[in-house]
């Protein structure tokens, strides 16, 4: 048995046995769902028909029905589109990296956070997508010969990175989260009786590939759980490294730096984490995972958002020192723009939201309550999409040609899109919610006696 | 003389996995354990080879850099080469940082899912498979000894109730 130091906080509250850690996860499944959870779906399913009647209207006539413009080319599409997926980088580190460092607290909530990179890559994917124009020729963007066509795609570009890249990303993810449900889904399996629940039986019998748990299954399992971690970990900073390079590998005054993959990691994890937090804050209330989720929980994902929050808050005064220190007035405009120009409130709310309100958890009570980390936490989900605006929209509206010069305003379509993928993505996730083992019981079940309450006490009386 | 299977019932991992050691010390074979969760230290107590997943992932991997790097110089160099900006573009060497990225996601993506496939294979896990663990309870909180034994079970009977099995069955 694993023996753990006295002084370390329990990550499972309360008297759990395995069996009730069982009841406790199947509960939102077997049970039915409470009103909160209706009105938060029908909320959300509303967006996402809004969202999907706008894609359709834009594939219909074209993106001009966007806000965009000559000078303004690229806007909310990828703003959107690299907030989404920084998102889903959280999910990634606290399923992999943390696994690689044998961190014991992700085993609450990893699930739950992959659940979020799943969902969020996918609204992701959707804004490239749509963002081609006639997404019906999406497929020239495989390697695909010539009779299709087009010619070969060029691999020296960077666009052709981000779609091995995004698709490696959420293919990947997607059997990893997929690996670790096989034994909880065979969990699930055999707590439904073939006469009182025959369909759902039937569902779980075919989600769960036969899992019988022999011991030789489970050495496979944890070895190639943790090879798939080995995997996943470079994903997460090749994905977002690779994104950046989208802009850093251009000649736009503003992008083109050589700072932007840690910079753009750094991000995603800082917003990645941010959005958890949101997530579960409301899942632990509504699904009562408050034993398993609990205030450490929390306080370690806030000193990590703190951490990333200085080195992003560090990155934007090196790129402000850099474009003074390269004497490339250009660059040094670019800069200037953004803190002063038109747009000097997106440059505010992005400092504020990223760098500022983050240092608040240096407090101790801030960092240790819920409501303010709930807060606090839609803060930066509200600063990192204003910082990818910054970057893409302030570094283009005013080009090289002052006659060109011009504004952004979304259009409605715009603005249907965006928060259409933010309904897709709650619709996703409390489907989740309802059907799916929040919770990774099988490894949790694993550190029970190690860091639940009940034995930790035991073990110290 | 039939064959009888014998199955003890534990609910404490670490009780199962004295009981195993004791049961193997007797040369008496189990024929497989059940368990809700991976038990640290069972699949050496039952003397099971190490797995070889990571050297397949490895293997897969090497598959995918050099899938990715013939594909690449095929479609690059070989079929159709492009100046883009001016930059070499008739050898693979001059071109090859740029093309980095892609034969490092295809590394990835070739070892994470042959290897996957290869696990669900090689444990016979697929949509529709039938679940063999005799009591469903071996997925919630109880720990599953299985034997198939000739003759009398009562050695084994007595071995399981003295290492502390909560449930001995027979069929």
């Amino acid at each position: 048995m694993q023996k753990e130091s006295e002084i370390r906080d329990p990550l499972i509250l309360g008297k759990k046995s395995y069996h009730d850690i069982t009841l406790d996860v199947s509960k939102p499944v077997e049970g039915k769902a409470n009103k909160y959870w209706w009105i938060l779906f029908s909320i959300s399913f509303i967006m996402f028909i809004w969202g999907v009647l706008s894609m359709a209207y834009t594939i219909g006539t074209g993106i001009g029905s966007w806000g965009l413009n000559k000078t303004v080319n690229w806007a909310w599409d990828i703003t959107n589109f690299v907030w989404w997926i920084g998102i889903g980088h959280a999910g990634t580190l606290i399923s992999a990296v943390l696994l690689l460092f044998r961190q014991k607290w992700r085993m609450s909530i990893n699930r739950s956070a992959e659940a979020m990179t799943i969902f969020g890559v996918a609204q992701a994917a959707l804004f490239p997508l749509i963002h081609m124009g006639r997404p019906w020729l999406a497929y020239w963007v495989f390697p695909i010969p010539n009779q299709f066509g087009s010619l070969w795609v060029n691999f020296n570009s960077p666009l052709l990175w981000d779609v091995f890249a995004i698709s490696t990303y959420f293919s990947v993810s997607v059997v990893f989260w997929y690996i670790g449900l096989i034994p909880d889904f065979a969990m699930l399996r055999d707590r439904f009786n073939e006469k009182t629940a025959p369909m759902k039986k039937k569902l779980y019998s075919f989600l769960s590939f036969g899992w019988s748990g022999k011991a030789k299954h489970w050495q496979r399992f944890e070895e190639v759980s943790l090879v798939l971690a080995g995997l996943a970990t470079p994903l997460v900073f090749s994905v977002h490294s690779i994104v950046s390079m989208d802009f850093a590998t251009s000649v736009i005054p503003g992008w083109h730096t050589t700072i932007f993959p840690p910079y753009f990691v750094l991000g995603a994890l800082f917003s990645g984490f941010a959005m958890v937090e949101t997530l579960l804050i409301i899942m632990r209330k509504v699904v009562n995972m408050e034993a398993y989720i609990t205030i450490k929980h929390i306080e370690y994902m806030n000193i990590i958002i703190l951490l990333t929050g200085s080195l992003v808050g560090t990155a934007y005064i090196t790129e402000l020192f850099m474009a003074w220190y390269s004497g490339v007035e250009y660059e040094q405009y670019a800069f200037l723009n953004r803190a002063t120009g038109p747009y000097w409130w997106a440059y505010a709310i992005m400092m504020t939201c990223n760098v500022l309100t983050p240092q608040l958890y240096w407090i101790n009570s801030i960092r240790k309550s819920f409501i303010a980390t709930f807060i606090l936490s839609i803060f930066v989900n509200i600063g990192m999409w204003f910082e990818r605006f910054v970057i893409i929209v302030t570094s283009l509206h005013r080009d090289f040609l002052p006659s060109s010069w011009s504004m952004f305003s979304p259009s409605i379509i715009d603005i249907g899109i965006y928060l259409g993928t933010i309904g897709f993505f709650f619709v996703l996730f409390l489907l989740y919610a309802r059907t799916f083992p929040v919770i990774a019981q099988a490894e949790l079940k694993t550190i029970v006696k190690s860091s639940g309450s009940e034995y930790k006490n035991k073990n110290n009386e | 003389m039939s064959r009888k299977t014998v199955y003890g019932i534990f609910d404490d991992e670490e009780v199962l996995l004295n009981s195993v050691k004791e049961i193997k010390s007797n040369n008496i074979d189990i024929k497989e354990v059940y368990t809700p969760f991976p038990v640290h230290g069972l699949d050496k107590a039952l003397g099971l080879k190490e797995t070889r997943m990571a050297i397949a992932a490895f293997v897969y991997g090497c598959l995918g850099i050099t899938f990715a790097g013939l594909m690449i110089y095929n479609i690059m160099i070989i079929d159709w080469p492009m100046n883009i900006g001016g930059k070499p573009n008739f050898t693979f060497y001059h071109n090859v940082p740029s093309f980095v990225p892609v034969m490092f996601e295809c590394t990835v993506l070739f070892a994470a899912h042959l290897m996957s496939i290869t696990y669900l294979i090689k444990c016979g896990l697929f949509p529709g498979a039938k679940s063999e663990n005799p009591d469903p309870r071996t997925t919630d909180d109880k720990f599953l000894i299985e034997f198939e034994l000739e003759g009398s079970t009562k050695k084994v009977k007595d071995l399981l109730s003295k290492t502390g099995a909560s449930e001995i069955n027979e069929k």
